[in-house]
């Protein structure tokens, strides 16, 4: 059972017009991750506190004394947005059963890049969610170190050339297949996971909006085109995350109390992933061969998925 | 009313700041520290205090932790030692730069290796430049009294600045003693309740953390700075409050038996007691030595300094850190550089001892108030010494 229902009914007019992440901040032109950001604010609202990771969404929305953030905002340092959002949620909680701030549910969300979740802050990720805080932790997955220019990290896909795994004439880029951190966020658990894009907005708005209702831990994994670290033209950003999905790449899912659901309309049979790496110039030393080990991979990834939609139940389906 | 109790330093620390009403406390395990925490999580499971103890899995995420509550307006309490401290220090600069008045207590333990969990000062050392308020506790009484004051210090409007107390790993952590604990009405009518200049809500939009170019980060160190130095003056305002409501006197410097002393020694810590009883032997042996105890790290008192070893012919400077291959000891440079600009400034020897848990006997502060009367008539080649080096 859905927590919130019909949320295919989630409809443009719905959106809060309200502005929570402003224009002026200084991301670069077809940032899919500031756009992500955007719509996980308006599908917050107002009674929220964000906490950030260091890395590019606070460099390019904090410079002082300017800032892009209309909610309450804290940034700390690279490793650590989760365990500051256990300060966070911790404070907001006892704080309100004393009595010194007004008896009201306000939600923590932590935010961060792939390398300040799935590398650098994946310790303080997994305390945070193991211990069950009543916080949403959101990883926008550009897939590298974009901020510091382009390093790979442990979210960067098998394949893609990096400034610190680059192509050359010994090497296709990098050799180790992406780390799926939303499987670790499951086994840790949490009731609520999912996986979303920005190219598909209003599924990443319903499943934030899901996740703030969870009282206790959840977890968004949302990839974010980067033009500038892909080698792709920023009026392709939309067209990039809808081809990772489309391809199987990225499929869109949600992970409800152990129950797996793809959450978006799937084409009846994947599109060859070769569309989605050829408009990327990370890619474009791979050869045929090289595309084709990461088509088998693809496909073997989405079956594994979708054999978890099948055959897995709701936890609740398992107490006999 | 005040009780005297007797009880191991550890758990009257948690019980100090228990009676400060704490909000969140955010702890990981390392020795010698873990009693605090262990204490406080036992005051919490039974109900006497309402707070969140957050069980964090790093010292880097217990920091962070407590920056966050901190920034929503709790009051906040964590407790390390040695590779813990470590461990937090790339938060350690961002929560002054922060001005969160977070409250550490340091169990001073070794920095490794070889590993080492005894005591010296080589962790709080290592992060004395980091814009926090530092006091060095001598014995269980001042513990208990310095977590109390802490609260409102670090938390006055004045200030605004985190602040950690020291207190040597098992040389106090682990040691019983008699103290004297004020009731929660004493605590309660010295301690207000805190009220944040600004703090995390939807009510009040604040952006926290945010980047500093070049353009505005000088200015960012300069304001770190002046309110440590400033801070100074609301540390005294609150010492002065604390002798008139519970009788015990604080003051950066404390002396004793300095007065006509041709030789001084300075301690800081644990070692505090011992001195002062090598002292009462001096004067036994008709030798005029006094002694120093510094309780006030930072910010450094320069002043209370240079007036505390006006006649003094020779000082003698303990320190409980290595800085390698520096100039002297940590404490033995930072007090050379204060009087450096003194006509009258005594002659400074430095001893480094007491690492890594070796003892510092009575004895040993006999034998360095013996090295320097020596010094006065013949000036030591080197800046400092590592005392006591079996095998030299």
């Amino acid at each position: 059972m859905n927590i919130v229902e019909n949320f295919d009914l989630y409809a443009p007019r719905l959106v809060d017009k309200e502005e929570y992440f402003s224009v002026g901040h200084r991301a670069c032109q077809g940032c899919g991750e500031a756009l992500a950001i955007r719509l996980m604010c308006k599908a917050l609202g107002k009674e929220t506190v964000i906490v950030n990771a260091t890395g590019c969404m606070e460099v390019i929305s904090s410079m002082y004394p300017t800032t892009a953030w209309k909610l309450p905002w804290i940034h700390v340092a690279f490793p650590n947005s989760a365990s500051v959002g256990s300060g966070v949620e911790a404070g907001l909680k006892v704080l309100r059963r004393k009595g010194k701030i007004p008896d009201r549910d306000i939600k923590t969300v932590s935010i961060g890049g792939d390398g300040g979740t799935v590398d650098i802050g994946l310790q303080a990720l997994s305390g945070a969610m193991e211990r069950g805080h009543d916080l949403l932790y959101v990883c926008f997955d550009n897939e590298a170190y974009m901020n510091t220019g382009i390093q790979r990290s442990g979210a960067t896909p098998f394949g893609a050339s990096t400034t610190t795994e680059p192509a050359g004439l010994a090497s296709s880029g990098k050799k180790a297949w992406k780390k799926n951190v939303t499987e670790i966020m499951v086994a840790h658990n949490v009731p609520y996971v999912a996986t979303a894009c920005h190219s598909y907005p209003f599924d990443l708005m319903n499943k934030v909006k899901k996740a703030r209702k969870i009282k206790g831990p959840s977890y968004i994994h949302c990839l974010s085109v980067c033009p500038t670290g892909w080698r792709l033209p920023p009026e392709l950003t939309i067209t990039a995350g809808r081809l990772a999905v489309e391809t199987g790449v990225f499929p869109l899912y949600e992970v409800e109390n152990g129950k797996y659901r793809i959450t978006v309309e799937m084409p009846e049979k994947l599109r060859p992933v070769e569309d989605y790496i050829k408009i990327q110039g990370r890619f474009r030393h791979l050869s045929a061969d090289e595309i084709e080990m990461i088509q088998e991979k693809v496909i073997q990834e989405y079956n594994k998925l979708l054999d978890k939609v099948n055959n897995l139940h709701s936890w609740s389906d398992l107490k006999e | 009313m005040t009780k005297r109790v007797g009880m191991e330093i550890a758990f009257a620390a948690a019980e100090a700041a228990a009676l400060c009403r704490i909000d969140v406390i955010a702890a990981y395990p390392i020795t010698p520290n873990t009693h605090i925490p262990e204490h406080l999580s036992d005051i919490v499971a039974d109900g006497r205090l309402d707070a969140e103890f957050i069980c964090v899995e790093s010292e880097h995420s217990a920091l962070s932790a407590c920056c966050g509550a901190s920034g929503v307006g709790a009051r906040v309490f964590t407790a390390t030692s040695s590779q813990g401290l470590m461990f937090m220090g790339e938060v350690i600069p961002i929560v002054s730069a922060m001005r969160l008045p977070v409250v550490m207590a340091i169990g001073n333990r070794a920095l490794s290796g070889p590993i080492n969990i005894w005591n010296d000062h080589s962790d709080i050392m290592w992060q004395r430049d980091e814009g926090w308020i530092s006091l060095f506790a001598s014995n269980g009484q001042e513990v208990v009294d310095m977590i109390i004051q802490s609260f409102k210090i670090a938390e006055h409007r004045d200030v605004m600045l985190p602040l950690n107390i020291n207190l040597d790993g098992f040389q106090l952590t682990h040691v019983v003693e008699p103290m004297l604990f004020p009731d929660q009405g004493e605590v309660d009518r010295f301690l207000p309740e805190y009220k944040p200049y600004a703090a995390l809500h939807p009510d009040h939009v604040v952006s926290m953390g945010t980047l500093g170019l070049p353009e505005i980060f000088t200015e960012a160190m300069k304001a770190k700075d002046m309110a440590l130095i400033n801070s100074k003056k609301v540390i005294l305002k609150i010492w002065k409050e604390w002798e008139e409501q519970f009788g015990r006197k604080y003051e950066p410097i404390e002396a004793y038996k300095t007065e006509g002393s041709r030789i001084l020694l300075l301690t800081m810590g644990s070692m505090d007691e011992t001195a002062e009883a090598a002292i009462d032997e001096l004067h036994k042996r008709k030798i005029s030595a006094g002694l120093l105890k510094l309780k006030l790290w930072r910010p450094f008192p320069s002043e209370e300094l240079r007036k505390a070893v006006k006649g003094a012919k020779v000082l003698a400077v303990m320190d409980r850190a290595v800085s390698f291959g520096g100039a002297s000891g940590p404490v033995g440079a930072e007090i050379r550089s204060a009087l450096y600009d003194e006509p009258d400034r005594p002659l400074i020897i430095n001893e480094i001892i007491g690492l890594g848990g070796r003892d510092v006997t009575l004895e040993d502060f006999i034998q360095i108030a013996e090295k320097a009367a020596m010094a006065e008539k013949k000036k030591p080649k080197e800046a400092y010494e590592i005392y006591g080096v079996r095998g030299s």
